[in-house]
């Protein structure tokens, strides 16, 4: 089985810093009050990956998880 | 009136461990040695002055802090010489809000400073920076804080409030008599509160008979949880805060990035060449210099990194300081333009997290790509002198600049 990256937004960490909409637009999305949540389920398409651990490391509340599956 | 005080000479600072003050010239002038110094000895340090304040130094003690609404009340967001009685009058909801008054406060303005909100008013802020740069650019010098940051944030948030850009001069003499004159002189204060609401109340009363499409006739028909509108003194305090916080700090934010690439010609040079450079370049100068410093009241005993801390004390809440932690920041006290981790706490951790963040940052972003795209080369002139604000807000007010290549 090959390894896939999944990310997750803790909806009671973030505080709509949106830091992670701004350096990985394909992987999270933001409601009408500028907080975030991961786009569709999670997954991290092929080639993204990079982008998935920057925007977790750019979280200044920590809100965000990449897992690997 | 019995509760306003006098302004007071504050003596000046020979032991920041013991007895800081974030008011001398020496702080204002270069507060990096300062905070170093402090997060050597604790990482929550107290002075008796201002009716008694920590100061956490470190990062973590700093989220620590941001994070417990329990012990730290925002009832009282300014460390000042004086406690003045809190009343509607001096209210600014939600940044003066504590849990389970804050999240209704909050969500009621975050939706017109989303992203995409501020990417509709990108168009006017590119205007707004090349008329002002219109108007310097054939001098060959210019003082960069007074004709060309100090304008774009005041411009902005007028725009978005529907008030006229022209009013900028007014707002931004307010905004100077409570953040830095108040600090030491409750009349200034008191003065420009009064004075605000006058103008605002105005402008509420004219929106009554004649909506309008902006930021005044959106909170003025905003509803709160039971559908009620809400009452003229939220919606007065809501627009005393959108107008004092999103001027002067971003204000300072672009004057200290200007002021940065105008003496640090590689860091110049590479954005130009990458432009796509400049949003992580934005972050960057963000952390180096974090305009805000915020204030709590403790409000129960508790520790805090290990420390004790008091109630009825106030506590300096310093991002700046925070942003400059090296055990959070490899190299803190560098400007690493490219840097990519970059968790810096400029806009605040937490739920106070500062609404216009999205705004700033636009605005931040904007400013220097006009700039850099139409006057590559600048630096310091010699002949005059940089100077900054004192007090809660930290930025360059005078940042005398000479255009074009040097000779």
């Amino acid at each position: 089985m090959t390894e896939r990256l999944r990310v997750h937004v803790d909806p009671d960490k973030c505080q709509g810093h949106a830091r992670c909409k701004a350096l990985a637009p394909e992987l999270f999305e933001l409601d009408e009050f500028g907080n975030a949540h991961e786009a569709g389920d999670g997954i991290v398409p092929p080639g993204l990956e990079d982008k998935a651990w920057l925007a977790k490391s750019n979280c200044p509340e920590i809100a965000i998880d990449v897992i690997e599956e | 009136m019995s509760d306003v005080s006098q302004p007071v000479a504050h003596p000046p600072v020979i032991d920041w461990v013991n007895d800081f003050d974030h008011t001398d010239p020496q702080w204002t002038e270069d507060p990096f040695p300062i905070w170093e110094e402090m997060r050597g000895a604790s990482p929550v340090v107290h002075t008796e002055r201002f009716l008694g304040c920590y100061m956490p130094t470190t990062y973590e003690a700093v989220r620590e802090i941001a994070n417990d609404t329990e012990h730290f009340s925002s009832r009282r967001i300014i460390v000042r010489d004086v406690r003045p009685e809190i009343t509607s009058r001096n209210a600014a909801p939600p940044i003066t809000s504590d849990p389970p008054v804050h999240k209704p406060a909050k969500q009621l303005l975050l939706p017109p400073f989303t992203p995409d909100a501020m990417k509709k008013l990108e168009p006017r802020m590119r205007a707004i920076c090349n008329e002002l740069i219109d108007g310097f650019i054939a001098d060959g010098k210019v003082d960069a804080a007074a004709r060309y940051s100090k304008y774009i944030p005041v411009r902005a948030i007028a725009h978005m409030l529907g008030i006229p850009e022209s009013d900028s001069d007014l707002f931004i003499n307010w905004i100077h008599m409570i953040l830095e004159l108040g600090i030491k002189d409750e009349t200034k204060l008191l003065q420009a509160v009064q004075e605000m609401s006058a103008y605002f109340g105005a402008h509420i009363e004219e929106r009554k008979n004649k909506p309008t499409d902006d930021l005044i006739s959106y909170l003025m028909n905003a509803r709160d949880r039971e559908g009620n509108p809400l009452e003229d003194s939220h919606v007065l305090g809501s627009l005393r805060l959108l107008l004092i916080a999103g001027i002067d700090t971003t204000w300072s934010a672009i004057g200290s990035s200007l002021w940065h690439l105008a003496k640090t010609p590689a860091d110049r040079e590479r954005l130009i060449a990458e432009p796509a450079l400049i949003p992580t370049a934005v972050e960057e100068l963000l952390r180096a210099y974090s305009p805000v410093t915020m204030a709590r009241e403790v409000v129960k005993d508790t520790t805090i990194s290990g420390c004790p801390v008091k109630a009825n004390n106030m506590v300096l809440l310093s991002f700046p300081a925070a942003n400059r932690d090296p055990k959070m920041f490899p190299d803190a006290d560098k400007v690493v333009i490219d840097r990519r981790e970059n968790r810096h706490a400029a806009f605040g951790l937490g739920i106070h997290r500062c609404v216009g963040s999205n705004l700033a940052r636009m605005e931040m972003q904007v400013a220097l790509e006009e700039w850099l795209k139409r006057i590559p080369d600048f630096r310091l002139d010699p002949a005059g002198t940089v100077t900054w604000s004192q007090g809660t807000v930290r930025g360059p007010r005078q940042l005398p600049f000479l255009l074009g290549k040097a000779m």
